[in-house]
């Protein structure tokens, strides 16, 4: 639970300035001059090593068990990676992994 | 070309972002509901849906400051997640660069995946689009998608209150993540990247204010690119 109001008010308020800056930047303020290359190509990257680097400790040491390692959460983390790499379909992904969760729950008591 | 009317662009643009409703709705939806049960009240889970308008960092900084990682790093993690908008904007440049500042000030505000996705291809594959034209096509693909998300954020933040804990929504999260990264692993240097990603976070989990995250981002930016140039050098 989010119990600290006031950081909350403060993570809500800078992170919509800082989102609206970053969307500004270029179109807004910086006009017609490119970034050099090497910055873009590791931009492209920026999405892919901060979303999985995030989400592992939840899949490999989830709160709702304690910390410990749970068949069914990490089962229903590959049943979602498989859907969406195969499908592209983020939402067939997130309805299919649920879905492994709930299955898997049941199955495994 | 059919833009002889001037509002059909407009609504070219709507077509071209209606498709995005699947995702949108039940994106916003699983926000509202996890926001609710990481505390937040209606009036907060709403600030920040219309104040952030950007799904996956909002996931990121409600799932951190559950974890009560210290703000600083709440904050630099989830701009990390936003950091390719600067590429989006970067690359709208040569076609909205001469729009009047106050609407490219709107622009920005109402810069979600989707639109970029959608308008960015658009302006490609029809260079013969007036500025003017550019702009109206821009807006008409927000409109499925930006009042649908501010809509369901709303009735999840309703609903999720009603969601009992046997529904293991605090795996959502993950699963949502999970959603959003793995169509992304297109590339070899995108799957490098992700692999870099997990296992320097999961080695580092022993560094202090979550700063193991960043370093571990940092490596897995570093390796994306690598791998990326070390290709190209090959193909060459």
């Amino acid at each position: 639970m989010i119990t600290d109001k006031t950081t909350l008010w403060i993570v809500i308020v800078l992170l919509g300035l800082g989102t609206y800056l970053i969307r500004f930047s270029f179109l807004g303020l910086i006009g017609d001059r490119e970034l050099p290359d090497w910055i873009l190509r590791h931009l492209r990257y920026v999405a892919v090593a901060v979303l999985p680097g995030l989400i592992a400790p939840l899949v490999v040491w989830p709160q709702a068990t304690g910390g410990h390692l749970d068949p069914a959460r990490l089962g229903a983390a590959f049943v979602a990676f498989a859907i969406g790499i195969w499908s592209k379909n983020a939402v067939a992904s997130i309805v299919g992994g649920m879905a492994a969760l709930y299955g898997l729950q049941f199955l495994l008591g | 070309m059919s833009q002889s009317k001037p509002n059909s662009a407009f609504w070219s643009g709507f077509r071209a972002g209606s498709p995005f409703i699947l995702v949108v709705v039940p994106f916003a939806l699983l926000f509202g509901a996890i926001a609710t049960k990481a505390g937040l009240n209606i009036v907060e889970t709403m600030s920040m849906t219309f104040l952030v308008i950007a799904g996956a960092a909002q996931f990121t900084a409600i799932s951190l400051m559950q974890e009560h990682a210290p703000t600083f790093i709440v904050l630099l993690t989830a701009l990390a997640v936003n950091l390719r908008m600067a590429m989006y904007s970067a690359a709208l440049v040569p076609h909205l660069g001469r729009a009047p500042l106050f609407i490219r000030v709107l622009m920005a505000y109402f810069m979600v995946d989707q639109a970029f996705a959608v308008a960015f291809q658009k302006y490609e594959s029809a260079p013969e689009m007036t500025v003017a034209q550019k702009v109206r096509f821009y807006f008409g693909s927000l409109l499925p998608i930006i009042p649908l998300w501010y809509i369901f954020s709303y009735v999840g933040a309703v609903a999720g209150a009603m969601i009992p804990p046997e529904y293991s929504l605090d795996f959502a999260i993950p699963i949502t993540f999970i959603a959003l990264t793995a169509p992304a692993m297109r590339s070899l240097p995108h799957f490098i990247a992700a692999l870099v990603s997990v296992g320097a976070t999961l080695a580092l989990i022993w560094v202090p204010y979550n700063l193991g995250l960043i370093i571990a981002a940092l490596l897995a930016m570093i390796a994306g690119a690598g791998v990326e140039q070390k290709l190209k050098r090959r193909r060459a």
